[in-house]
């Protein structure tokens, strides 16, 4: 999504979003008399790129991150994280932070007209470590994750972020990627083995490398505010269809932290944009909405328009795009930031093996497909929430409307209300990586999954499967350890009496008696059957590593 | 799962054609419209089977497959 002219004014009591976080360092690579050439270099410090970079350098690869600016996100942007980008956060050393910060939900209400139609509670499934859901602005996603770059530097991992360093123009190369830099001390050239474009929508790397970015555009404003009050408003989330104080349009309220709320409003395509958004005219339209006696402060005002499109190809050569650069969706079902975070998760393992030779360089083609399979998932659900929010037909508008009138009595119509659907982690069905299934086992887990959690009695499944091969046994014999062709595999021995509620056995055996399954380093299964047979496992470490 | 009947199945249609009507008197045309899109869902979620609502849909556009 693009914002347009944002902007924050009077005297907010969150400051962070103006602070430097990483200013600008003169690098030793400046003054090098040859370009100096890095293993990967990450463009962009939002919550994407810092992702990468952690992830990277937790792997031991050397990243460098450049930044055209060196502070966090301005204003809170992407305010919503799913449960799967809780679960890649707290692979990264950053997960509890967030959920510490964060505003935990699960109960929401839907007005159409002057009434309210229905409420719902979401009653989370039990038996996972992470909530479903937190709300929490950008501007504190990415601090805590500069501050874990920040922990990782003081253990000598190898992670650099370098402020106010814009790249200018690239040159592709066959084994490497040229940078020209513009720093405030003037330009210097860099090199890099990789490149990791998660330079947002607008991405300059794309645009550099003349890569086309076509797609749906929506023809609809919307403008955020945040304010900050003390009303009583409760932690839950209100859709407005149509509401008497924005004719014809919608409106949302949500809770972030630090008393901070935020109201997103439709306003329609043809609008003056530099006029609704100055405070005489955002005033008025919040107090038509909060009531007249409720006192608030704006901290930042935004206009947005957005699109839903991707790029055809995630990879070209040593340029990998993640994250916005690489694809755009609707912000209804906070589909931006959390499939970002899905890209690097998927992405990084991959680079760490062709990196250290131990697998082909045409493993990162499976990137690109999964993603794109990812990605494709996110726009048809984002353009379907966004089909019904603002209906671009008088039928359709006729069908939104009966759907919501029925929805007020009668309970089977509260599935068709579409005010955006919950960010799921994508099931990489039919990917080349993954071994035909072998296990009469849960759909939720079958090769392609990303794993669910489960309990183990005052622990859970998910830290225990991080960042490497695991071979998960559940009342099954296997070795502890396994090596195919330079790839290590180690084994995590369960039973279904570790887990007494039972998820273990729901979510991964079903009506099985036991099983064994193939984990991938991003927690995604492999391959799975009820019983180790060498043979079959090492055939499928090999597929999951792009080898057959 | 059953296939969409698009034989005879009414109890009663010259009953049901008469009550859809009189559903409909003295609507204006937008209430009548809303009135249907109700109608459609309501009968949809009574049938629930998603291959027989594609069919529906299909033989509703009166195409030939």
């Amino acid at each position: 999504m693009q914002h347009i002219g944002a902007f924050a004014w009077g005297e907010p009591m969150n400051k962070i979003f103006e602070t430097p976080l990483y200013g600008y360092e003169r690098s030793p690579d400046q003054d090098n008399p040859t370009p100096v050439r890095r293993k990967v270099i990450v463009i962009g410090a939002g919550p994407v790129g810092l992702a990468a970079a952690i992830d990277l350098a937790q792997q031991g690869i050397e990243v460098v991150v450049l930044d055209e600016n060196d502070k966090v996100s301005f204003g809170s942007r992407a305010i919503c994280f799913s449960q799967r980008t809780l679960e890649i956060a707290d692979r990264l050393g950053c997960g509890r932070r967030l959920v510490d910060k964060g505003v935990l939900w699960d109960r929401g209400k839907v007005f159409f007209d002057d009434r309210q139609v229905y409420d719902f509670n979401l009653q989370p499934d039990e038996g996972y470590a992470n909530p479903a859901f937190i709300n929490l602005q950008q501007y504190h996603f990415e601090d805590y994750f500069v501050q874990r770059v920040r922990e990782l530097q003081a253990e000598g991992a190898p992670i650099e972020i370098r402020g106010r360093n814009k790249v200018d123009a690239i040159g592709t190369h066959e084994d490497h990627v040229r940078l020209e830099v513009e720093s405030p001390e003037g330009p210097y050239t860099v090199e890099a083995e990789w490149l990791l474009a998660c330079d947002g929508a607008t991405s300059p790397t794309r645009r550099m490398l003349g890569i086309d970015f076509e797609g749906r555009v929506f023809e609809d404003n919307f403008l955020i505010a945040d304010v900050i009050m003390d009303a009583d408003f409760p932690s839950e989330r209100w859709f407005w269809f149509d509401p008497p104080f924005n004719r014809g349009q919608s409106a949302l309220l949500h809770k972030q932290p630090d008393n901070v709320w935020r109201i997103d409003l439709q306003l329609g395509w043809d609008i003056d944009k530099e006029r609704e958004k100055r405070p005489e005219n955002v005033i008025p339209r919040l107090k038509a909405m909060l009531g007249d006696d409720v006192e608030f402060q704006l901290e930042w005002v935004s206009i947005y328009t957005f699109q839903c499109r991707r790029m055809e190809s995630f990879r070209k050569g040593r340029v990998l795009f993640a994250g916005d650069s690489a694809h755009q969706v609707s912000p209804f079902g906070a589909r931006g930031a959390n499939s970002g975070l899905q890209d690097t998760d998927n992405l990084c393992w991959k680079l760490k093996l062709v990196l250290d030779g131990k697998a082909p360089e045409s493993l990162l083609d499976s990137y690109n497909t999964e993603r794109v399979h990812g990605a494709d998932e996110n726009i048809q659900k984002s353009s379907r929430s966004t089909d019904f929010i603002t209906p671009k037909s008088e039928m359709s508008r006729v069908m939104r409307d009966a759907v919501l009138d029925l929805s007020e009595q009668y309970e089977f119509a509260r599935p068709l209300v579409n005010s955006g659907r919950l960010s799921q982690p994508c099931t990489y069905d039919g990917s080349s990586l993954n071994s035909a299934d072998a296990l009469d086992g849960p759909a939720c887990t079958r090769p392609g999954s990303a794993c669910p959690d489960a309990p183990l009695g005052d622990e859970f499944l998910l830290p225990k499967l991080a960042g490497k091969f695991t071979l998960l046994t559940i009342d099954a014999d296997a070795p502890d350890t396994l090596e195919e062709d330079g790839v290590e595999v180690t084994r995590l021995a369960l039973s279904v009496k570790d887990d007494l509620t039972l998820a273990l056995k729901r979510r991964y055996l079903g009506d099985a008696t036991s099983a064994v399954y193939l984990i991938r380093p991003d927690q995604h299964v492999a391959a799975r059957r009820d019983s180790y047979q060498e043979n079959s496992f090492r055939h499928a470490i090999r597929r999951a590593c792009g080898k057959e | 799962m059953s296939d969409l009947i698009l034989t005879p199945n009414l109890d009663n249609a010259d009953d049901f054609y008469a009550n859809l009507l009189a559903a409909h008197e003295g609507l204006e045309k937008p209430d009548s419209d809303a009135l249907n899109a109700r109608l459609v869902l309501v009968l949809a979620n009574h049938i629930g089977d998603g291959t027989v609502l594609s069919d529906a849909i299909r033989a509703a556009a009166l195409s030939k497959n």
